[in-house]
């Protein structure tokens, strides 16, 4: 059945030569020139763009942010801090762990193990592969280090970004980052702030299904 | 004059909806939003007409090589552990999501937004075979529980407000509290859904964009739930539509900028989901199978013809159905078909045939809203008269849509060639405005007058004509 | 938005005027206001007897061949050269963007550009060509405005109506909340589709008497057709008017 409605479907999408009045016309696209922000510009649309969305944002310095994550924690009672030990800032988390702090859980089981922790965890930190100005959102790329479900199933989700990474706009990351060269993840993942709808009478509330929050560290 | 079924049924649903002044106020109130948030984002009326134009070079650039492009995301797709599948038909295409649940023993799915589903009647397919399929939108899930399709492509349960919806979950889910508060009531659908997603066995999603040089197929969505179904179930069916393949990777950010901001004036949703592959061997998550389902069912007859083919361009945003001045109106399931509005008045028709659902090309004014804020530029009214002339062609039609001619009688057919006759014959017409011009306001109230005065006085015709009125002043008549 | 209307020509000594036919047969003072309104600014206008509709309700209705039959026949009753100028903005988008399409296949499509290369709304080929100036002595009078969507967006020349407008300078002009949503009249639709045209007139009504505006004015009959009549049904004292016969009304 399948094999044939491949060839049939293609044989009449191929069959056309096309009816009706005159050719298929394909206009020129326009060439829109891009945002083009210093750095300083950028960090600031981000950051604007990303609280509009109800996320929280805090620049801080590459050395001081684990302080100020930590000090965040302390105001908060979460049930654990989900994380990936083999991510970017893993081992860095690792030692600058207190015990007053939610306990370190960290992602290195397939799902299927630990389904249930996935799903009651309150917290969960990733790093960023990136951002984009224009419209304001990170970039993910899940991987073994840091899976797909870090970053969806907790109730707050924390991103760690490299202010050097923020791009003007999505094209602008798909290019300088050589997504194509690259060879796409199994998943990417553009995320502007908390899950949110507005199904009901068109009434924006945030965290349904997903992360309630979004709290993005920038490393300026 | 004779109605045909199609026009039966659209004039007793029509007549349902304006009777509804909930429904009708809901609707303007929602529309009237989400056509305003739209134009602030698109304040900047030259650089959103820059990007249409190349939203539409895209779309259209895709359509050009459609049959290559789709060979091309197969072969990317397998290459990267998709598997594809075609369906001619609807049928088709439920039997290859059936066959894949019944393979992994599975008794129900959990499913993202998808219209192609809503084409596929998909559900109700499902439960005939003892599978529970499971809407987790929040917007699909309120109609589901409630026995309804959707009213609209983008805010399914639009229709309703909170009242109707608190009354809903409190009759229908087991404890709900009653509630007309939007927090509260979007807190007990997520508690009821969790624990669905947790036990996943089949996710069940459509797609946006299908990029065919890298094998990635895109979703577009706010809640989460999407991701939910995409990434926790161990497999994953997507389905599409065949038009919705792009050529490139850098086609996505123009149409993506161009979906979120016309549907809800967003810049960018919550979240943009890219899945190129199956979980791979090192992950820890993410569904071990991915499945495309590609559907035909009659767009490649739509993809034949130069006019028609322009209907396959669309993202499906729905900006069409909130600046529609009939949509706002009646809402979607007034249309009695899966896709409502301007786009389902000009798809539905293609799809289904005319002698089915014809009666929705005459549901326009072509005072060309759609056109104005459509993202790709379909040529709306352009498609929708060839569907009306293509309802009353006889024998052979210029553009072949299924259910040619269905709505001609002789007694139409008639009338318009005595009204060219008419408008060809200038002594005839003379006659006609003079016996007009005395009747007045002295009309048989037949035929079209009757309609036009159930409502409305009825026209007042002058006691002379602007063309005898020219004649006395002594215009130059050119001759 | 792209200016859709015809490019300016330089002021001719003479015009057709194309009446349409429902300014024919239900508001001939309109069509005459026009061509006094033309006269005015010493251009001879040309009435040609033989002119009737331009095709549009077939067009719009699933008949093409009648519409063409009718098409050509107001081919042959403009056949010179002149700039043809039509009171409405629905007429003048059917005899200057639909024709091409409805000639496309046909061997007279030259001829059909030609003659749709020469349709002015009136009150474009007012601002446009004639550089009209208007001194207003009526008395002060609040109005509101109707959009007629082909007005609006076919032709696009709702902006040189509302300078026109904008001249007089004792007139208020107070504009709709939805003034870009169409009044439901939509040719045959307001009698193929008569609940939702009735739905449409009645709320574009409301919208009219909430400006409190003594008069309602178009560039389109059609529209004005529909919304007098809706007004009347609902015994409402707003006189629904075309803008041409109010300008002429307003300055002489």
């Amino acid at each position: 059945m399948t094999a044939n409605a491949r060839a049939n479907i293609l044989s009449r999408l191929r069959a056309t030569t096309i009816q009706g009045q005159g050719p298929f016309i394909v206009p020129d696209a326009p060439i829109i020139a891009g945002l083009e922000l210093s750095l300083e510009e950028r960090i600031g649309r981000l950051q604007r763009m990303l609280e509009t969305m109800h996320a929280e944002v805090r620049v801080v310095s590459a050395g001081g942010w684990l302080d100020e994550f930590k000090a965040m924690l302390r105001t908060r009672a979460l049930n654990g801090l989900l994380y990936g030990p083999a991510a970017p800032f893993g081992p860095a988390l690792e030692a600058a762990w207190e015990a007053d702090l939610p306990p370190l859980v960290p992602y290195i089981e397939p799902a299927e193990q630990c389904r249930e922790r996935l799903f009651s965890i309150d917290a969960g930190i990733t790093s960023t592969r990136g951002a984009i100005a224009e419209t304001g959102a990170l970039i993910l790329w899940p991987s073994a280090a840091e899976p797909r479900l870090m970053s969806l199933t907790p109730g707050l989700h924390i991103a760690v970004l490299d202010a050097k990474t923020i791009f003007n706009t999505f094209a602008e990351a798909i290019d300088q980052q050589h997504w194509l060269r690259h060879g796409m993840p199994a998943n990417a993942l553009l995320i502007s702030g908390p899950s949110k709808t507005a199904d009901i009478e068109l009434t924006l509330t945030f965290g349904v299904h997903g992360p309630k929050e979004l709290v993005v560290f920038i490393l300026s | 004059m004779t109605k045909t079924a199609d026009v039966v049924i659209f004039e007793r649903n029509v007549a349902k909806a304006l009777d509804d002044g909930q429904l009708r106020r809901n609707l303007r109130s929602a529309m009237t939003t989400l056509s305003q948030r739209r134009r602030a984002l698109f304040a900047d009326t030259e650089a959103f007409e820059q990007l249409r134009a190349q939203g539409e070079s895209i779309r259209r650039r895709a359509l050009r090589q459609l049959p290559d492009l789709l060979e091309q995301l197969e072969g990317r797709c397998t290459a990267n552990g998709i598997q594809v599948h075609w369906a001619e038909t609807t049928a088709e295409a439920n039997a290859i999501c059936l066959d894949i649940i019944r393979r992994h023993n599975a008794r129900r799915v959990i499913k993202g937004k998808s219209m192609v589903s809503e084409e596929m009647h998909l559900n109700h397919f499902l439960e005939e075979q003892g599978i529970e399929a499971l809407e987790t939108d929040l917007g699909e899930y309120i109609i589901q529980l409630d026995g309804e399709t959707p009213s609209h492509i983008i805010v399914p349960a639009i229709h309703k407000n909170k009242d109707q919806i608190a009354h809903l979950f409190h009759e229908r889910i087991p404890d709900a509290p009653y509630t007309e508060v939007v927090e509260e009531l979007n807190a007990i659908a997520r508690q009821e859904l969790r624990e669905k997603f947790r036990a996943g066995e089949i996710g069940i999603s459509g797609v946006n964009f299908a990029v065919s040089e890298t094998g990635t197929l895109c979703l577009v969505e706010n809640e989460g739930n999407g991701r939910m179904c995409t990434t926790a179930p161990p497999v994953h069916i997507a389905l599409m539509g065949l038009e919705k393949v792009v050529e490139k990777l850098q086609d996505v950010p123009p149409l993506l900028r161009l979906l979120t901001g016309s549907a809800t004036g967003q810049p960018i949703t919550t979240y943009f989901n890219m899945i190129t592959s199956p979980r791979r061997l090192d992950e820890l998550d993410g569904p071990q199978e991915v499945h495309l389902v590609i559907l035909d069912n009659g767009r490649s007859s739509i993809y034949g013809d130069a006019e028609r083919r322009a209907t396959l361009q669309c993202i499906r945003c729905g900006a069409c159905l909130n600046h529609c001045p009939i949509y706002i109106r009646l809402g979607g399931h007034a249309y009695g078909h899966v896709y409502p509005g301007p786009i389902g008045s000009i798809l539905t028709p293609q799809l289904e045939g005319l002698d089915e659902a014809g009666v929705m090309a005459s549901a326009s004014t072509f005072c060309g809203a759609c056109e104005e804020v459509c993202p790709v530029k379909i040529p709306f009214t352009e498609i929708l008269r060839m569907l009306r002339n293509e309802a009353y062609a006889q024998g052979e039609s210029e553009h072949d849509v299924k259910g040619h001619g269905y709505r001609y009688t002789t007694v139409e057919g008639l009338s318009w060639k005595s009204w060219a006759l008419y408008n060809t014959r200038p002594g005839l017409a003379r006659i006609g405005s003079q016996i007009l011009g005395k009747l007045g306001q002295h009309l048989p109230m037949i035929g079209p007058l009757k309609e036009w005065t159930r409502t409305r006085t009825p026209p007042l015709f002058a006691p002379k004509s602007l063309h005898q009125l020219a004649q006395e002043r002594g215009l130059d008549n050119d001759r | 938005m792209t200016d859709a209307s015809s490019p300016p020509i330089p002021r001719p000594s003479k015009v057709y005027y194309f009446g349409t036919c429902v300014i024919d047969a239900c508001f001939p003072q309109a069509g005459l206001a026009g061509i006094e309104l033309l006269q005015r600014e010493g251009i001879q206008v040309i009435f040609p007897q033989e002119q009737s509709c331009c095709g549009q309700p077939a067009h719009n209705s699933g008949f093409p061949e009648e519409a063409r039959r009718v098409a050509r026949h107001q081919l042959k009753a403009f056949a010179k050269d002149y700039p043809i100028v039509v009171p409405s903005g629905s007429c003048a988008g059917m005899l200057k963007h639909q024709y091409p399409h409805l000639f496309a296949h046909e061997p007279d499509i030259e001829e059909v550009c030609r003659f749709s290369s020469r349709i002015y709304e009136l009150s474009e080929f007012m601002v446009k060509v004639l550089q009209v100036r208007l001194e207003d002595r009526g008395e002060p009078v609040k109005v509101t405005w109707h959009s007629s969507c082909h007005a609006l967006r076919e032709m696009a020349i709702v902006p040189y109506a509302k300078m026109l407008l904008g001249q007089l300078e004792r007139v208020e002009l107070v504009e709709l909340q939805n003034e870009r949503e169409c009044c439901g009249f939509g040719g045959t639709f307001s009698v193929k589709q008569p609940a939702i045209s009735a739905a449409m007139a009645h709320d574009k009504v409301n919208d009219i008497m909430q400006t409190g505006a003594a008069r309602v004015l178009s560039t389109d009959c059609g529209c004005l057709l529909n919304i007098a009549g809706t007004l009347g049904y609902r015994q409402l004292n707003v006189p629904a008017q075309h803008f041409a016969e109010f300008i002429l009304e307003r300055t002489q």
